[in-house]
């Protein structure tokens, strides 16, 4: 990860260098990847963005993201490529618009260089339910790298790119950033729109960058975010503290600030994430913040509403994927409920079947009161404790992860246990509201350990400020 | 209650699924286990609890009922596997 930030490419092809070269870099850099990270490279194009850029340069134009090379996760459309979600059942689907997200970074001067792999739509906290085989962690390969944005995450940790983009709708950006050592940001529910994102759990998903420092996040998310007519849950905002952060000074200081921490975050912690969280307390403390203990006492119950809501939200999504308009069919049925049915079961792997089940479970006649709606009130719950604890803090420290990274099929066999292995992020999702995961320290293996900062709705700005305030007091 | 392979067999209806014996039987088991994690919820008092659907606080977004731009029918129609000029095909749906 020693190769420049983006911005610091930006101001170097904003200054003459050329974007054609630095793409033509990291295309190769996409080509050699030994992690399964990169699903497909796409050379003609973003050759062909870069000369454009390059003419555009030339011309005067100043370019906020001018030639940076970026990765997006398997499930971001982009006009006239090839998006699976890392599913077989989308094997060969040709993208017919792009997603808004993307467009706006082209837009900024940023080059669409590779997909990158990821769990079978977005399913999985490991990368392991792929169509197309299972990320290696860059760090240590014989272990995950975190998912379900394993290879956004992995593309940024082995230098591949700067920036990447990745989905997080329990955690699948900031679990693979905090295991592979980078930053990876979910913003608040609504900051950046979903227009051409392959929808999961639509309540809970949201874009957001993969970065190698917070300023560079920063940056991607100020391009990224805004109301978008295509995305009724976009919201029209002004987002002028991000574009502060954008310009990568100043983070301002940590004087003053309240940082809310929940005690019951430190039980079951592998030891060495506890203590790095203990260290990172001390170092905001000594940095003149205050620590304020809070509660969030329905946040046990996350995965479990998770499970309910999440379910019951992808059932519902995938259910478009019949095998008529896209998408593989099956070579031989008499009936079209025949050729529904089969082809989905060709085409869908275990993990995306098992959720599709649990989640027409929740929803069905009979138990919808019983489970789905009775999460829709634990969650109401669950924001209320959120509001509560905001309105004496100003953000909440604590783990992403409880472990590092573990090894291949550790938890594959048991779905409970991969799925408890988002206890710390998914309660963001849930409440809508800002959380990072910024590099700090390691475990005695050297494996990367993440903290996550959250902040109240749309206090984006705020948890940028203080992961920027984290990664400088880790360095020193 | 626990959920049963004719359990698992209805949600395969439901979700247009196909499924082998054994894959049946495997995924009855696994639900059990995720269904019994998350009856954990029953235990808090929700009483008086509106449900939440939406954590931004939106109500019936709408945008003015005009035509907009559109995808290029060839384009739609190109990720068809099955099609003619004009239209996606599919087996039989209704018997004569």
């Amino acid at each position: 990860m020693s190769r420049l930030s983006a911005r610091e490419i930006a101001a170097a092809v904003n200054g003459g260098a050329s974007a054609t070269k630095e793409v033509e870099a990291a295309l190769a850099r996409a080509k050699a990847d030994t992690n399964n990270a990169i699903l497909r490279v796409h050379h003609e194009r973003a050759l062909a963005a870069a000369k454009r850029i390059d003419v555009r340069i030339k011309a005067g134009e100043k370019l906020p993201l001018a030639g940076v090379p970026i990765a997006i996760k398997d499930n971001l459309c982009v006009e006239g490529i090839e998006v699976t979600a890392a599913s077989k059942i989308l094997k060969g689907y040709v993208a017919p618009y792009t997603a808004t997200a993307v467009q706006r970074l082209e837009h900024a001067g940023a080059v669409v260089v590779a997909t990158a792999n990821m769990d079978e739509f977005a399913f999985g906290s490991s990368n392991e339910t792929s169509a197309y085989g299972p990320v290696k962690n860059p760090i240590d390969p014989t272990r995950i790298p975190g998912g379900s944005s394993g290879g956004s995450a992995a593309a940024v940790a082995a230098g591949i790119v700067p920036l990447s983009l990745g989905s997080d709708t329990g955690g699948s950006i900031r679990q693979p950033a905090s295991l592979c050592g980078v930053v990876g940001m979910k913003p608040t529910y609504g900051m950046v729109s979903r227009y051409g994102l392959i929808a999961f759990g639509s309540s809970l998903d949201q874009i957001g960058p993969f970065a190698t420092n917070v300023a560079d996040a920063a940056l991607c998310l100020e391009r990224m975010s805004g109301w978008d007519q295509h995305d009724s849950t976009s919201a029209a905002r002004n987002h002028a503290g991000l574009a502060q952060l954008a310009s990568g000074n100043p983070f301002g200081t940590l004087n003053g600030l309240k940082v809310g921490y929940v005690a019951e975050h430190a039980k079951g912690l592998q030891s060495e994430v506890g203590a790095q969280l203990e260290r990172a307390k001390k170092a905001l403390t000594d940095a003149g913040a205050t620590l304020v203990p809070v509660s969030l006492p329905h946040e046990q119950y996350a995965v479990a509403i998770y499970y309910v809501l999440a379910t019951g939200e992808a059932a519902s999504n995938l259910s478009r994927f019949d095998g008529v308009r896209f998408g593989h069919r099956t070579a031989e049925a008499a009936t079209l409920p025949e050729m529904y049915a089969k082809s989905r079961a060709e085409g869908f792997g275990r993990e995306a079947k098992r959720r599709i089940m649990l989640g027409t479970y929740v929803l069905s006649t009979g138990y919808y009161d019983a489970y789905y709606k009775k999460a829709q009130q634990v969650r109401r719950l669950m924001c209320r404790d959120y509001e509560q604890a905001y309105a004496k803090c100003d953000v909440i420290l604590g783990p992403v992860s409880p472990t590092t990274a573990f090894k291949f099929g550790e938890k594959l066999s048991d779905p409970l246990q991969m799925y408890l292995s988002d206890i710390f992020t998914i309660a963001a999702n849930l409440a809508g509201v800002p959380a990072i995961s910024v590099p700090f320290g390691a475990d005695a293996k050297g494996l990367p350990i993440g903290l996550q900062v959250q902040g109240a709705q749309f206090a984006d700005d705020l948890v940028l400020r203080v992961a920027a305030g984290l990664e400088q007091l880790n360095r020193a | 209650m626990s959920i049963t392979e004719q359990d698992v067999r209805h949600l395969c209806k439901l979700s247009s699924l196909a499924m082998s014996d054994a894959e049946v039987k495997r995924m009855a088991g696994e639900l059990e286990a995720i269904v019994g994690y998350v009856k954990q919820l029953q235990a808090v008092d929700t009483t008086g609890v509106e449900p939440i659907a939406n954590v931004a606080g939106l109500v019936n977004v709408t945008r003015p009922d005009v035509p907009g731009q559109m995808l290029d029918p060839k384009q739609v129609l190109g990720n068809a596997p099955a099609k003619n000029e004009v239209a996606i095909l599919v087996p039989k749906a209704v018997e004569r």
